[in-house]
């Protein structure tokens, strides 16, 4: 299928056949009407003129949501959790729900864990609330106006005033069929005085099939409340992914992103945290790795608009063979937001000749009384470090595994669910080697 | 004779184009306990870094044999498995690798595929040694030498030494930066190793450390060569005479090299 199979009627269509209200029907047409008249994103440093958005497959799987046993999975998506364990989880495959828990508890105090589609029926005011409107906008691109008029998968997590959220909540976004597109869209909400710990899973099952991935995550935490966000992406090679993740963080809240961005196909991905409330805290980190001839452009942006607010960035990448990756950092300091402080660190390791790195830092300040600070760097693995691990008989390609594996630890540390984690560093391993 | 024989013959080392060492010869054997002494920027490191291979220095003369095999066409990795350790003067900090992690690895390197060594044999002889050397035990969950103290750096190595029990082991400067508590530790860990398979090269500035740790032969480097050799008693004829009298015996005026 490609973009010019799209018309107002397909999406008439599709909206009604996935038995949405009207609302939702007529948001899609409306941002349907924004996509045809808007530019495509231009990222800096990166021509994506030829990239293929145009490409995929909207529905393939015309089943209904379902429950199987856990244990009926692949072992290629079992890996991805902690079995053994109660879950908080939600898995959809090819966009339609297979699995949804949450515990009793959580159930109790009102936690909503539940794909987006259900959500759009059973929460409707709070969809509605939160869906593409103090977040992202329709009207940034074609590709955000685009996934506001196709968006077919996704989650919506909310987090009731006061509740701590002790396990962590897990999604699993499985594309298993190789030409489904992703037009994901998760909404996370944390009211006041709550925390939550969530992480998500981008799986793909097939490398070559050309398809796209269209990405947003929407990120709200209320006064006090505490967001700890986790993900791995990994699309293959042959998907052109565009992913949005934006935050805003109210008085006092703390949002922290771990972030392994492991796609092997050509990707935008860009992640906004707007400091809203004073003394809000944003720690935004970020792992990747490039290998082959992909070519991956990332955004790590917080914004300070409060005052005493307080942004970190951090992003690490790896870069080998021909691949190409462009690392931008940015902090801004909007006007009034005296005593903020914006710190940020891009580091791009590269492991051949041939593959291109950019540390881009970025620091844009309109307030006096302010701190900030930056470091970026584009280099290779120290010899005098690999060296030094082989005097103790260690073999170059350990310790060069090893070395990376550090450079990458800073975020890979941070995710927060042990099975994730594991499978996080398998998948570097894989890039790498 | 018992242990391995590190031989260096006739050692000439550049850096950067520039020659550092002017023909070193030395040999060292199982057992044996050797101290390098001479002023600062003689060429004790460079010998140091050039026998383990560091990528820097590039060897344009003479030979290195460990047990007769040449040691210059190894890898480095190589020259630590034919029993080659060096405790560097300045340990590399590596971020986000632990120490433990950094320890099993190297261990394991010394041994077999398939056969690496168990986690608990490991712990086990990893918090011994650290016992054995009065280390915080958190050390090992904290990233290789990274904001370690410099006398941390140093138990680091002589941990790593005792937890390897190489052949010979190469020590520069392991008393810099050493209190005096912490250079007995130390001595104490170095001694521990001390038997007929074992040889060991110190490098050191001063008699404190060569009081612990007895040497049988002490060596006195200038200008990129060995300049001296004799017994244990240099080392108190330097400590109370300076270097002087060995310039004026030898008609040096300026004793560093690669100026
Ligand atoms: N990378 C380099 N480029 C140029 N000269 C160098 C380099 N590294 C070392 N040298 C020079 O080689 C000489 C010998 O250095 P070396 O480190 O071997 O001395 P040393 O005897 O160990 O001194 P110290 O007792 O101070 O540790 C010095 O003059 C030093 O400046
Ligand atoms: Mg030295």
């Amino acid at each position: 299928m490609s973009n010019d199979v799209f018309t107002c009627d397909y999406i008439e269509s599709y909206s009604k056949q996935q038995q949405e209200p009207a609302w939702m029907t007529d948001f899609r047409l409306k941002a349907f009407e924004t996509a045809e008249t808007i530019d495509m994103p231009k990222p800096d440093k990166t021509k994506i003129t030829r990239w293929d958005f145009d490409t995929f497959d909207h529905v393939t799987n015309n089943q209904s949501a379902k429950q199987i046993a856990l244990n009926d999975l692949p072992e290629g998506i079992k890996k991805f959790i902690d079995i053994e364990k109660e879950q908080n989880l939600l898995i959809l495959r090819d966009n339609v729900r297979e699995y949804v828990h949450r515990s009793e508890d959580l159930a109790k105090q009102g936690v909503i864990v539940t794909d987006l589609q259900t959500a759009i029926k059973e929460h409707a005011d709070l969809v509605k609330q939160y869906f593409m409107t103090d977040a992202v906008s329709v009207n940034e691109h074609k590709l955000t106006a685009l996934h506001g008029a196709l968006v077919n998968g996704g989650a919506f997590i909310y987090v009731p005033k006061n509740v701590i959220v002790e396990e962590p909540i897990q999604t699993i976004f499985w594309q298993d069929n190789p030409a489904q597109a992703l037009f994901n869209h998760v909404i996370l909400v944390a009211e006041e005085n709550s925390e939550v710990t969530y992480v998500e899973n981008y799986l793909a099952s097939e490398t070559e099939a050309k398809t796209v991935m269209n990405v947003v995550s929407e990120v709200f935490a209320k006064a006090n409340a505490k967001i700890s966000y986790g993900s791995v992406d990994h699309f293959a090679h042959g998907t052109t992914s565009y992913i949005n993740r934006r935050g805003l963080a109210e008085r006092d809240a703390k949002i922290e992103w771990a972030l392994g961005q492991m796609n092997d196909g050509d990707t935008i991905s860009e992640n906004v945290t707007h400091l809203l409330g004073d003394q809000s805290v944003c720690y935004a980190k970020a792992v990747s790795v490039g290998r082959g001839d992909q070519t991956q452009n990332f955004t790590a942006n917080i914004v300070n608009h409060g005052k005493h607010t307080d942004g970190i960035i951090l992003q690490h990448g790896v870069m080998k063979d021909k691949a190409t990756g462009i690392f931008h950092g940015i902090g801004k300091i909007e006007h009034g937001g005296t005593k903020a402080n914006a710190e940020q660190e891009s580091r791009v390791l590269m492991l051949s000749k041939h593959a291109r790195g950019d540390a881009n830092p970025i620091l844009l300040i309109d307030e006096d009384d302010v701190t900030a600070g930056h470091a970026a760097s584009v280099g290779r693995v120290d010899p005098v470090q690999l060296y030094y691990l082989m005097s103790r008989g260690i073999s170059k390609r350990e310790a060069e595994r090893l070395i990376i594996h550090g450079f990458l630890a800073p975020v890979v540390n941070e995710i927060p669910i042990e099975a994730v984690r594991k499978q996080l560093t398998d998948v570097i391993e894989g890039k790498v080697y | 004779m018992s242990g391995s024989t590190l031989e260096i013959k006739d050692l000439h080392v550049e850096i950067d184009g520039k020659e550092i060492l002017k023909g070193v010869n030395l040999t060292i054997k199982g057992g044996e306990f050797h101290a390098i002494m001479g002023p600062n920027g003689t060429g004790k490191s460079t010998l140091a870094s050039a026998i383990m291979g560091h990528p820097k220095y590039e060897v344009t003369k003479g030979q290195i044999l460990m047990d007769g095999e040449d040691v210059l066409e190894m890898e480095v990795d190589e020259r630590a498995k034919a029993g080659l350790f060096l405790a560097m003067q300045y340990p590399s900090e590596i971020s986000g690798v632990t120490t433990s992690d950094f320890l099993r690895s190297s261990i394991n390197a010394h041994r077999e595929e398939g056969d690496e060594i168990p986690l608990m044999k490991f712990i086990k002889e990893m918090d011994d040694a650290m016992d054995y050397l009065e280390m915080d035990k958190n050390m090992s969950q904290r990233y290789l030498n990274e904001g370690f103290s410099g006398g941390e750096k140093k138990r680091n190595e002589i941990l790593q030494l005792m937890l390897l029990k190489p052949a010979i082991g190469i020590l520069d400067e392991i008393d810099s930066g050493l209190d005096i508590d912490a250079l007995k530790v130390v001595s104490k860990g170095i001694n521990k190793l001390r038997n007929e398979n074992f040889g060991c090269l110190i490098i050191t500035h001063y008699q404190r450390l060569l009081n612990y740790v007895k040497p049988d032969y002490v060596h006195v480097m200038m200008q990129g060569r060995v300049v001296k050799s004799g017994g244990p008693e240099l080392v108190e004829r330097l400590e109370s005479e300076g270097y002087e009298w060995i310039k004026d015996e030898l008609g040096i005026e300026d004793e560093t090299v690669g100026k």
